[in-house]
């Protein structure tokens, strides 16, 4: 098997607390793979040395096996790494249309393109519909992202990550603060992920997570604690102990 | 596909010609035959709406403050007077592009401190970057003229064909193509795919970078622009007073410009123009109102405006004309909104 995401000892540290230990994982190409763990396990750290924002003090990451430890954010991305954000990390003022057509843009080498107006490309318009139509979006195109209704923009937040054309794409809590209402179309756009594409998911809710990983990583205080399918994850007594309890759907 | 043709359409509508654009060009271009006497103050408008253009960029668009854009104002100024008094390049335009460049070249260097930190440390650096240029050009009086300024600049027919006047016609016909020229340009830029990406770093950095959007790259281009825009805005004030002093980099030039843009509204281009036409005519009306305390009432103005909310003042201020243009154009007709409710 391929594999699409690696980190090798990764170490990060705040000071004196360390809160990523030792860490190495592997994405395999295609995987639905979960990566949960209480609250404070360093799940959001985990994301952010991933993608660049943090630097790690120690440890390589590698995309489908090329050491990408010390690229710019927007590097990665260009690479074939994009994430979704847990707390939307939308453009208030711009409209999904102008939204989507920017990451586009980015993707075609475009977005430094200052004499050319919007609009006026006829493959990214197509790519802009295409996206918008798959996400339930193309009646909202228009209007600025603040407006929108939250499922909505929780839409535009997977859209726009999907724009950028991932070949492993990092989803962070996607259905986090949905209403109920709204549920069934976020889990409905994460299931229709095209396969090609390498999901590491990482989520609080159980019942996303079983119904959608295909493998499942444990993060306790910043180290791994068990991996293997859910099945597996879901009968082991360390997990129950430190984290699961009686919230195991097995 | 119906969708792609809807997609290409708005995002088209967005950068097409509204009636009130072209209806507020052809009042400035009227203004040359309404008031035939007031050239040097129109002309004094006009450089100060395309120097609040320059900073409309950078803050309006790309989010960057800025308290010393005077630097780049100042640096135009004495470049174009530099060239224009010791026959370097006689002629006014190419002069003016030049000026242009080299305050271009300045902030393209200076762009590289400005990126760096947040709000406050930006509005820090650019203040010290015009400061340590005014005491420069002090330091160096033999070729600035110290605080006496550039003496006996003498201007050649622009194009060797239009000599500047004394009532300032020529300085006034000259600017206002200037200002249209620059202005065509940055509406051509900021409806570009990099116009939007500065939009969006200006709305959430972060978020820009994880799309793959070169942050940093993108601040220093429009940084530089800005400050080629500021450099003929300055050389302009040269070209058209035949003056170049100490003044051009003085700090309340650049802290003039900010309340102008707040005047006129931030991100919309417009808001330059219109935030200088109201700030100019503020100014003389009440230098002849209280000629000691006329900062007073513009300080007032000024407060007003942030307490009530642009947006609001915009509506009142629109609901005229777009009562008449309804009237002659039907119902549906709508000219202008304020820029929050357009799409």
């Amino acid at each position: 098997m391929t594999i699409a995401l690696e980190t090798r000892g990764l170490e990060k540290s705040f000071g004196g607390l360390k809160v990523t230990r030792d860490l190495s994982l592997k994405v395999e190409q295609g995987a639905r793979h979960a990566l949960i763990g209480p609250n404070g396990a360093g799940k959001t750290t985990v994301i952010n040395l991933l993608t660049g924002v943090l630097k790690p003090n120690g440890g390589r990451i590698l995309l489908e096996g090329n050491d990408i430890t010390d690229l710019a954010v927007h590097k990665r991305v260009l690479r074939g790494l994009s994430r979704t954000f847990q707390i939307n990390q939308l453009y208030a003022d711009l409209t999904p249309l102008e939204t989507i057509g920017l990451a586009v843009s980015e993707r075609l080498g475009r977005g430094g393109d200052w004499w050319r107006r919007m609009g006026t490309r006829g493959d990214v318009n197509q790519e802009i519909a295409e996206t918008l139509g798959r996400f339930h979006l193309l009646d909202v195109m228009n209007e600025r992202t603040a407006t929108l209704p939250y499922g909505k923009q929780r839409l535009l937040e997977i859209a726009v990550a999907i724009a950028t054309r991932p070949r492993v794409l990092l989803l962070d809590e996607p259905a986090a603060g949905v209403p109920e209402s709204e549920r069934h179309d976020i889990l409905a756009a994460v299931a229709a992920l095209p396969r090609d594409v390498t999901v590491l998911l990482i989520e609080h809710d159980m019942d996303l997570v079983f119904s959608f990983a295909d493998r499942i990583s444990v993060l306790v205080n910043g180290a791994m604690l068990v991996e293997g399918p859910p099945d597996e994850v879901a009968r082991d007594p360390q997990v129950k102990a430190v984290y699961l309890g009686e919230a195991v759907h097995a | 596909m119906n969708a792609v043709s809807d997609v290409s359409s708005h995002a088209i509508a967005r950068a097409r010609w509204r009636p009130a654009e072209i209806a507020f060009w052809m009042l400035a271009l009227s203004c040359a035959f309404l008031f035939p006497s007031r050239y040097l103050i129109m002309t004094d408008i006009l450089r100060l709406a395309l120097f609040t253009l320059s900073l409309d960029l950078i803050l309006g668009y790309a989010g960057i403050v800025s308290l010393g854009h005077a630097a780049f104002f100042g640096v135009g100024a004495y470049s174009a007077g530099l060239m224009a008094l010791h026959g370097i390049i006689n002629e006014p335009v190419i002069a003016l592009v030049v000026a242009g460049l080299i305050a271009m070249v300045l902030g393209f260097l200076t762009s590289f401190l400005v990126i760096r930190g947040v709000d406050l440390t930006r509005l820090m650096v650019t203040l010290g970057i015009a400061l340590l240029l005014e005491a420069l050009a002090e330091r160096f009086s033999n070729i600035t003229g110290g605080t006496d300024g550039l003496q006996g600049i003498e201007m050649q027919p622009i194009l060797g064909m239009f000599a500047f006047d004394m009532f300032g016609k020529t300085g006034f016909f000259y600017s206002l193509i200037v200002l249209f020229l620059l202005f065509l340009l940055a509406r051509r830029i900021v409806n570009s795919p990099f116009g939007l990406s500065l939009r969006a770093i200006k709305n959430n950095p972060l978020r820009a970078s994880a799309i793959g959007v070169p942050v940093n790259r993108r601040l220093i281009a429009i940084y530089t622009v800005a400050a080629f825009y500021a450099g003929i805005a300055g050389a302009l004030f040269t070209q058209t007073t035949a003056l170049a002093s100490l003044d051009v980099f003085a700090f309340e030039r650049s802290a003039d410009l900010m309340l102008v843009l707040v005047i006129g509204g931030t991100g919309y281009l417009y808001g330059g123009l219109i935030g200088a036409v109201v700030f100019k005519m503020l100014q003389e009306l009440f230098q002849t109102i209280t000629p000691q305390y006329w900062l007073f009432w513009i300080g007032l103005v000024l407060v007003v405006i942030v307490l009530v909310g642009r947006d609001r003042m915009h509506r009142w201020a629109l609901w005229l004309p777009n009562l008449i243009i309804r009237q002659i154009a039907g119902r549906k007709a709508v000219v202008a909104v304020p820029e929050s409710d357009a799409p």
